[in-house]
């Protein structure tokens, strides 16, 4: 059964120039123990599928689907005080900008308690044991002085394993990761997708992993869902999705990855959108 | 023949971090004597990680901060901003165009007067011919005349970092600084972005110090690359020669950090995982 399962699900926004349709129909599941990755631009509604499944949304958005279910059990008919025990716990999110998500005024240890108090019920000792293996999961020495560091004595990717710390503090089911690379080098990329990774092995979890980086879908997912303007264009497994891109976005999206330039130019997506169908030899290519 | 556009030599900045009640003073070295040239034309990709010190030569190249010593030639001519300070004539030759789109335009300038901006501080153009030319770039980055009186929150970031593009070109650049331009932006956005930055070049032969932690752009757009860590030029020479045939460990490890996204590393990797 799976995890995740989302039907037809539909974000619209309330703006002054009449409703706004964020997410136009889109249907997910992701599988325990599944890496799904989830590529668009900005604007194509990938982050607020998620936030809406977490329920994060401002009160401007409505959210209608037709399936919302969440370990088996039905997250449209939940009342937000239920949500609430859920979110953080068995499902929960790391976010892109990881100095912009920590709260500067707490000390990382006090955020990281925050959550295994709330959820967990640990006593003091309890909690602060707890937290120090956390920091030493996710690679941050010496955690037991870390944990009185302010967010912004770390680093950029310091703060993104703070983030990721809490956000597998219940073990949760589902690990929802929003670019979580986008505001960071490459050499700190490359540990934090391994780290993200491991963990995920490690404890099982489901992951999903919203990026608009074509280089961390290769190197992390199994499955690949693409989306443009609200709506899902392609949904494959990852090494097909690379092999054979069926629809013209996708193959658009990957010719514009410098590495794959030909001559001197670099194909554009609207290039390539809007050319005429792909005969049968572009697509077997 | 080629003409040699930008030329540094055994660059260095020291900063002085001031001391507290706990702390003494220190000095941090961020630039340790770099050298590099770079010929008209051509583009010259600086690479590395933050605090590597590559923003703090960019701005060094910019003539925004002096270097604590070494020298500088622009087209030539020693530039020394800390003793001589800094003339309109060397202000044109060198622009710069900056990471976030977002934060590098004034929400509350129209696009017009943004591009209008550098020519009425550094020319005496009458309004006329100050608003022709905005037009006139307008077009050539790709965006139109109707956009001339918008405000920057009505744009895109791919348009925004046109309109940086464009501002910093008001001038005839001779050099122009990218630090990051791409960095940003979607792929989509990003290949149009590149696209425009090369055709740009070629219209008007511009020299680029192209700054990035990317290393697929950087083997797109560069002739030259020079790798930073810890404030040295750890490798320095040409795209092939670099990508080829990398020679320092730190170099080594951008390659191996870089996500690959091409058929064959995804097979590796899904039967490694199957293994496991």
């Amino acid at each position: 059964m799976a995890l995740l399962d989302i039907q037809n699900l539909i974000v619209e926004f309330q703006t002054a120039s009449g409703p706004f349709r964020a997410v136009d129909g889109v249907s997910l599941h992701v599988d325990e123990r599944e890496v799904l990755a989830i590529v668009g631009e900005s604007g194509s509604g990938k982050s607020v599928s998620m936030l809406a499944v977490m329920g994060l949304l401002p009160w401007t958005a409505t959210v209608t689907a037709d399936k919302m279910s969440f370990a088996g059990r039905d997250l449209l008919k939940m009342s937000s005080a239920e949500r609430r025990k859920i979110v953080g716990k068995d499902m929960s999110m790391i976010f892109q900008e990881p100095m912009a998500s920590l709260n500067p005024c707490f000390t990382i240890g006090f955020q990281i308690e925050e959550v295994l108090r709330f959820h967990m019920g640990m006593d003091k000792a309890q909690r602060r044991a707890r937290a120090i293996e956390l920091l030493k999961q996710v690679g941050i020495a010496d955690p037991a002085e870390r944990l009185d560091s302010f967010p912004h004595q770390m680093s950029g990717g310091q703060c993104q394993r703070v983030m990721i710390a809490i956000a597998i503090a219940c073990n949760p089911k589902l690990l929802i990761a929003d670019e979580p690379t986008t505001a960071l080098d490459v050499t700190i990329q490359k540990q934090i997708l391994d780290l993200l990774v491991s963990l995920q092995v490690k404890y099982g979890m489901g992951l999903i992993m919203i990026t608009h980086n074509m280089g961390v879908v290769a190197e992390t997912a199994d499955r690949v869902i693409v989306q443009y303007k609200g709506r899902k264009m392609e949904e494959a497994d990852v090494l097909s999705l690379f092999e054979s891109p069926k629809s013209n976005y996708t193959r658009a999206l990957l010719s514009a990855l410098p590495e794959n330039a030909v001559g001197d130019r670099l194909p554009t997506v609207s290039d390539m959108l809007f050319e005429p169908a792909p005969s049968a030899a572009g697509a077997a290519r | 023949m080629s003409v040699r556009v930008l030329e540094g030599k055994d660059i260095r900045r020291d900063y002085h971090v001031g001391g507290g009640l706990f702390r003494g003073a220190r000095t941090v070295h961020a630039v340790k004597g770099v050298s590099f040239s770079v010929d008209k034309g051509k583009t010259l990709a600086i690479v590395g990680e933050s605090g590597c010190g590559k923003s703090t030569l960019a701005r060094i190249i910019t003539l925004i901060d002096p270097a604590t010593s070494g020298e500088l030639f622009i087209d030539g001519n020693k530039v020394d901003i800390a003793r001589d300070g800094l003339t309109k004539e060397m202000r044109r030759k060198v622009q710069i165009v900056f990471q976030n789109p977002y934060g590098s335009l004034n929400p509350r300038q129209k696009i017009g007067d943004v591009l209008g901006e550098p020519l009425l501080i550094n020319t005496d153009k009458p309004a006329e011919e100050r608003r022709d030319l905005a037009m006139k770039m307008l077009k050539k980055v790709g965006l139109g005349t109707e956009h001339y009186n918008r405000y920057p929150h009505m744009f895109s970031g791919g348009q925004r970092q046109r309109i940086a593009i464009a501002r910093a070109l008001m001038l005839n650049p001779s050099l122009l600084v990218l630090d990051e331009p791409v960095s940003a932006l979607d792929l989509s956005v990003q290949a149009q972005v590149l696209n425009l930055l090369a055709d740009l070049q070629d219209e008007f032969q511009l020299t680029y110090v192209f700054i990035s932690h990317d290393l697929s752009v950087v083997r797109y757009i560069a002739d030259d690359v020079m790798v930073m860590y810890f404030g040295e030029a750890v490798e320095y020479g040409s795209r092939d020669e670099v990508f080829a045939d990398p020679k320092h460990s730190y170099t080594k490890t951008l390659f191996a950090a870089t996500p690959r996204a091409d058929v064959a590393s995804i097979k590796a990797r899904l039967a490694k995982k199957k293994a496991a």
